[in-house]
């Protein structure tokens, strides 16, 4: 039997599903259904994806339906608890950790589970105290001279043994470069599904399970997405979406250290980190950024762009149609194929606003869009925008601010 | 060398609109092309065959049409390519996706370095790197800046990160997923377009890589899209026209109004 059918006698040849198809694998070419003269939806095998766009379409009819025969899962009902991956590196949590333990403390009030997390690493048990304190109630912990921080061979390999055995029904981690390459290597060890990236978590009330969502096709549209049969349901979350949990006045959680499991010798070898010194291009973790796109016209014109986020304390962006022509690297990059970011201020100047670069940057607190063409989508998403030559007005923009300081003498951020 | 590049045809997702009347996905005139952070893994792997001696092969697992997208990486350098399709392969998430390149690679007698894009831009989960590795038992390292060297099996790279770069040592076989950064693509040569034109794409079914069919597409999937909606559009805040000095005073006062001050650091 085929994996995707056309019910006949339910489809009335509305064509939505035609629409909703993104791969153009829908016609009206079947027999009359349940419409007098309307033929029905015929879906060409060779080019479905079976991604259910269409079923999702045709709620209304039901003339579409995806059958599967799920492969062995493991048996789910063993499986209980929510479980975090505590990434550090360079003797730091990650920034995104308390962001994933609030997301997961949220989980818990419709799962009534413990929250745990999972923290490997060498001389990672100062993290403790600081992981206890968002609340969480236990920390399963490796700490061993042979796990470096940028072995994650042996941290996947580590991190999977300790969920094999501890069982947690949810495991997440932060959308990170590292969460987004350590994950999936410890979905494939242990054969369960994992969503990438994902800008929403809640628990289906019917069913309990984790409903994952996430923008897909560049942020066209948002996929909500479960994982029915195999455990734990895995997801990476997007970094500066949830909301980080608030510290608890008594921590009550215990930290149960892990040392039967043997520690391998890691195939990767860490030479070392070069940080990017400029103050201008940590674009995740900035207040303030100022960016630029087509409308920048030329490299050299990136001054105004840098002048006012120097003026600002700020970071520099750029849209990927400036990064593609050349005029600044690729780690300046906002957007699907860039970075996301969410700082306090965004300032877009000659940025058009493509969905692409808007799903990098819409969530931040205010934006601030500078564009010739008042038609241009960024002016959808900004809180505030001007219409005009930015030229004209960046320079404008930068002379006020330093002057504003100059009155106020000591400056702060925001 | 023996360079494998995996690569995804996508459909052009800068084109992609949403009709704002009826709500939905217009895909009319959207072109399928090579997903574009595969494109400097193609240019990568000829790059290093350059360099090192060896041969590309161009992997991709798909419907049909996919060859399309195949016949161009050979345009662009490689040496000949393989489309992994099958109707057991439909419905794949990125852990069956994984699975059954990786058997594909095995079948074909293994690699030395297997290059791709950190994510395909459809999906944009960059996951099915690290799975490849995973079922292959090598190492990866993702979002890829710089090969610098490679000597006696082992492969110094540059691993971008969020606050800098690492560099990192591997031993082949490895698997590495590459950013923009890392090269600029040259266009197709006149020879490659020939090549092209002229090239064999050989069809691998799931019997034909001998792979498990309980762990191939949607029934090797554990995760399933429950529902697909447009985002709710926003709302657009205010506009100011008129000459630049006017419209920047009227926008400071604006912040101040709403209790914003932007200032330095430093």
């Amino acid at each position: 039997m085929d994996p995707i059918r056309v019910i006949v006698q339910n489809c009335v040849g509305c064509n939505l599903c035609v629409k909703s198809c993104a791969y153009d694998a829908i016609t009206l070419s079947g027999p009359v259904g349940a419409r007098e003269g309307k033929p029905t939806a015929v879906i060409d095998l060779v080019k479905c994806t079976l991604c259910g766009a269409c079923v999702e379409a045709c709620k209304r009819y039901k003339a579409i339906v995806i059958t599967r025969s799920t492969f062995k899962g493991q048996d789910i009902t063993k499986y209980s608890g929510i479980c975090v991956l505590a990434e550090h590196r360079r003797g730091k949590l990650a920034s995104v950790v308390p962001e994933i333990i609030g997301a997961a403390r949220e989980l818990q009030k419709d799962l009534s589970a413990p929250v745990s997390a999972i923290l490997v690493g060498n001389g990672v048990r100062k993290y403790t105290d600081e992981l206890l304190s968002y609340g969480v109630d236990e920390v399963w912990m490796i700490d061993h001279p042979d796990v470096g921080d940028f072995d994650e061979d042996v941290q996947a390999e580590l991190v999977a043994q300790i969920l094999m055995e501890k069982k947690p029904e949810i495991f997440l981690g932060g959308g990170t470069v590292v969460g987004r390459s350590l994950l999936p290597r410890v979905a494939a060890k242990i054969l369960t599904g994992l969503t990438a990236d994902c800008t929403e978590l809640s628990i289906d009330q019917s069913t309990m399970l984790l409903r994952q969502t996430r923008p897909a096709f560049g942020g066209n549209i948002m996929a909500t997405i479960l994982t029915q049969n195999h455990r734990p349901q895995m997801a990476t979350v997007r970094h500066k979406v949830m909301k980080p949990a608030e510290k608890v006045a008594a921590p009550q959680g215990k930290v149960v250290e892990i040392t039967h499991i043997p520690v391998p010798k890691s195939k990767l070898e860490f030479i070392e980190f070069v940080e990017e010194k400029t103050a201008t291009v940590n674009l995740v973790e900035a207040d303030v950024i100022v960016s630029g796109g087509r409308g920048i016209k030329d490299p050299k014109n990136f001054a105004l762009i840098e002048k006012l986020a120097l003026a600002t304390g700020g970071a520099v962006g750029a849209s990927r149609a400036a990064v593609d022509a050349g005029w600044i690297p690729y780690s300046h990059q906002v957007g699907q194929t860039g970075k996301t970011v969410k700082p306090k201020v965004y300032i877009a100047c000659g940025i058009s606003g493509a969905i692409q670069h808007l799903v990098g940057m819409q969530d931040s607190e205010l934006i601030i869009a500078i564009n010739r063409d008042r038609e241009a989508p960024i002016f959808e998403v900004a809180t505030f925008g001007i219409v005009g030559d930015l030229f004209k007005i960046v320079p404008a923009i930068t002379e006020q601010i330093r002057k504003q300081k100059a009155r106020r003498g000591t400056p702060r951020v925001c | 060398m023996k360079i494998f590049v995996c690569i995804k045809q996508v459909p052009d997702t800068t084109n992609v609109r949403i009709n704002p009347e009826t709500n939905t996905l217009v895909r009319e005139g959207v072109q399928s092309i090579i997903n574009p952070f595969d494109v400097y893994a193609i240019e990568e792997g000829v790059r290093l065959k350059e360099k090192h001696g060896g041969t590309v092969t161009v992997i991709t697992m798909g419907p049909p049409q996919a060859a399309e997208a195949l016949r161009e990486a050979i345009g662009l350098g490689a040496d000949n390519a393989y489309l992994v399709s099958d109707r057991a392969f439909a419905g794949a998430d990125t852990l069956a996706t994984a699975f059954a390149l990786a058997c594909a690679i095995r079948h074909l007698g293994g690699a030395d370095i297997i290059l791709m894009g950190r994510q395909a831009i459809d999906g944009d989960t960059g996951q099915v790197g690290p799975g490849v590795a995973e079922n292959l038992d090598i190492s990866h390292v993702t979002d890829i800046r710089k090969i610098e060297e490679i000597v006696d099996g082992r492969i110094v790279v540059e691993r971008l990160l969020e606050e800098g770069y690492a560099r990192i040592a591997a031993r082949l076989p490895v698997v590495l997923t590459v950013v923009k950064e890392i090269n600029t693509p040259r266009m197709p040569s006149l020879k490659g377009k020939l090549a092209a034109k002229k090239a064999e794409i050989p069809v691998l079914k799931a019997s034909d890589i001998g792979a498990d069919v309980e762990r191939l597409g949607l029934n090797g999937s554990p995760t399933q899209v429950m529902k697909i909606f447009t985002p709710p559009k926003p709302g657009g805040g205010r506009k100011f026209t008129g000459e630049p000095a006017d419209t920047v005073s009227a926008l400071l006062s604006e912040l101040t109004a709403a209790g914003i001050t932007i200032k330095g650091a430093h």
